[in-house]
């Protein structure tokens, strides 16, 4: 993707999250361009969900900027409810309302907060569902989805918003094995239609597969930036290294 | 054996009385648990406020009540509250304004229990579709909230049910005390009568709280379905 004649869709500048005395993001900067899909890995604990929430204002930083179209979206001023319906979101525990049919479920947003025609958002929701094959479980509710439908659902939910860009924490770390690959197809997709996505993941074939660029953070830090392939067969800090060799034994 | 005493419940007017008696208990629990549910869902939402000072005036209110007996509050209302302030208030309208008061600090609590206990992810999802404040609890918590609190609201409203015999302490005349004078009166003459009229109030409380546990019943069992 030549991302050098895309424009920056979100910044972020030194960028600084504390948990009382915990340190937990240590001066992370990063610039996301439009149709650019950046791979966040790093081990258990290293910061790498907390930087996603950070984007989406879930968590308060400490210190450094963040911008989307080059407007901050840190501190108190924020408009979060406006921001948030461009930056689509999906979490590892599929929460969608329990107490929603699927439909309903994502619908709420688009007719709710958007305040638009309800038979437009129906049409893109039915196609959006379509698409990722739960059409006919539209009336379903939560509890009666196995976890990989919900997480398709919840991946549906969050575009029908029409996001810029869509957060993606480690979305298939709660799926049973057999469910992984049908969720990760989908982002797949959404990649090949140049969605620009962030994705914190464990899943490394995938990594490789989808992303233009991989971040590598160890313990609040970025260590490395590389591009996939680099970064999967010679990767150039030591640290990284060994989180790979982890996963290969894995394999 | 020609008298078992069921006979003074058909003497006179005890039967309507004991009725008119069921009506006094009844209204008072009932606009009592309504005025409650509705100010309580406000206190809960209130307790689960980010302000320090706001939660903890709450929690003062809701110990308040959860410390000092009903009872005492009917007098400190009926006696103290009136005669500080030159009130002539009626004791049901006492009983009201001290069930409400108690309802809602225990409605409260309840409601404030069921949003706590909602994963914080729903919170969340709900955030990041970009739902304000209110959205949020529209659309996404009080539903399921509702759903979590209904167990103990019932239990709730039966006890106000059930509690509201301490009004005879403050004057008013209610099932049981027209029950008490109906037995007074005929004590000599049927010495079973409390037995009967105890047992007919016995019944009418359990027609009064046996619907609102089979309505929860039958709400927790569609809600589950």
């Amino acid at each position: 993707m030549n991302k050098e004649n895309n424009q920056v869709l979100l910044e972020i500048q030194n960028l600084h999250k504390q948990y009382g005395e915990t340190t937990v993001l240590d001066g992370i900067n990063l610039s996301v361009h439009k149709g650019e899909v950046v791979v966040v890995l790093g081990p258990s604990g290293c910061g790498k969900s907390t930087l996603l929430r950070c984007l989406n204002g879930l968590e308060t930083i400490q210190e450094g900027d963040i911008t989307f179209y080059g407007k901050s979206i840190t501190g108190k001023n924020v408009n979060w409810q406006e921001t948030r319906q461009k930056i689509g979101m999906v979490f590892q525990d599929y929460d969608l309302f329990p107490h929603m049919t699927v439909i309903e479920n994502i619908m709420l947003g688009p007719t709710r907060v958007q305040k638009r025609d309800k038979q437009e958002a129906l049409q893109q929701a039915t196609q959006l569902l379509d698409r990722v094959g739960l059409l006919e479980r539209k009336d379903a509710y939560p509890r009666q989805l196995s976890g990989g439908q919900k997480q398709r659902i919840a991946i549906v939910r969050a575009l029908c918003m029409n996001p810029e860009i869509m957060l993606f924490d480690e979305v298939t770390a709660a799926l049973d094995p057999e469910m992984v690959r049908e969720v990760l197809d989908v982002i797949l997709g959404l990649a090949k239609q140049g969605m620009t996505m962030v994705i914190v993941t464990h899943e490394m074939g995938f990594a490789r597969a989808v992303a233009d660029r991989v971040l590598f953070v160890d313990a609040g830090k970025i260590c490395e930036i590389s591009e996939p392939d680099e970064f999967f067969t010679s990767p150039k800090t030591e640290r990284a290294q060994q989180f790979l060799n982890i996963f290969q034994y894995h394999q | 054996m020609q008298n078992l005493g069921i006979s003074v419940l058909f003497e006179g007017t005890a039967l309507q009385r004991l009725f008119s008696g069921l009506l006094v208990t009844a209204s008072i629990a009932f606009i009592s648990i309504v005025i409650a549910f509705v100010l309580g869902i406000g206190v809960g939402l209130l307790r689960t406020s980010n302000s320090k000072v706001i939660r903890y005036s709450c929690k003062l209110y809701l110990e308040m009540f959860r410390i000092i007996p009903i009872l005492v509050w009917l007098f400190i209302v009926f006696f103290g509250v009136t005669a500080a302030f030159d009130l002539d208030l009626d004791g049901k309208v006492v009983a009201v304004i001290v069930f409400s008061l108690w309802g809602t600090a225990e409605m409260g609590d309840i409601v404030r229990g069921a949003l706590e206990s909602l994963p914080r992810h729903q919170i969340e999802s709900g955030k990041a579709l970009g739902l304000n404040f209110w959205g949020l609890y529209k659309y996404v918590l009080i539903p399921q909230a509702v759903r979590r609190m209904l167990p103990g609201a019932i239990n709730l409203a039966t006890r106000m049910v059930k509690t509201t015999s301490l009004v005879v302490m403050i004057g008013v005349i209610d099932v049981v005390k027209v029950g008490q004078q109906i037995i007074e009166r005929s004590i000599l003459k049927a010495p079973a009568a409390p037995l009967w009229i105890y047992g007919l109030i016995f019944i009418l409380y359990f027609l009064i709280c046996y619907p609102l546990s089979r309505l929860s019943k039958k709400l927790e069992m569609k809600w589950e379905q």
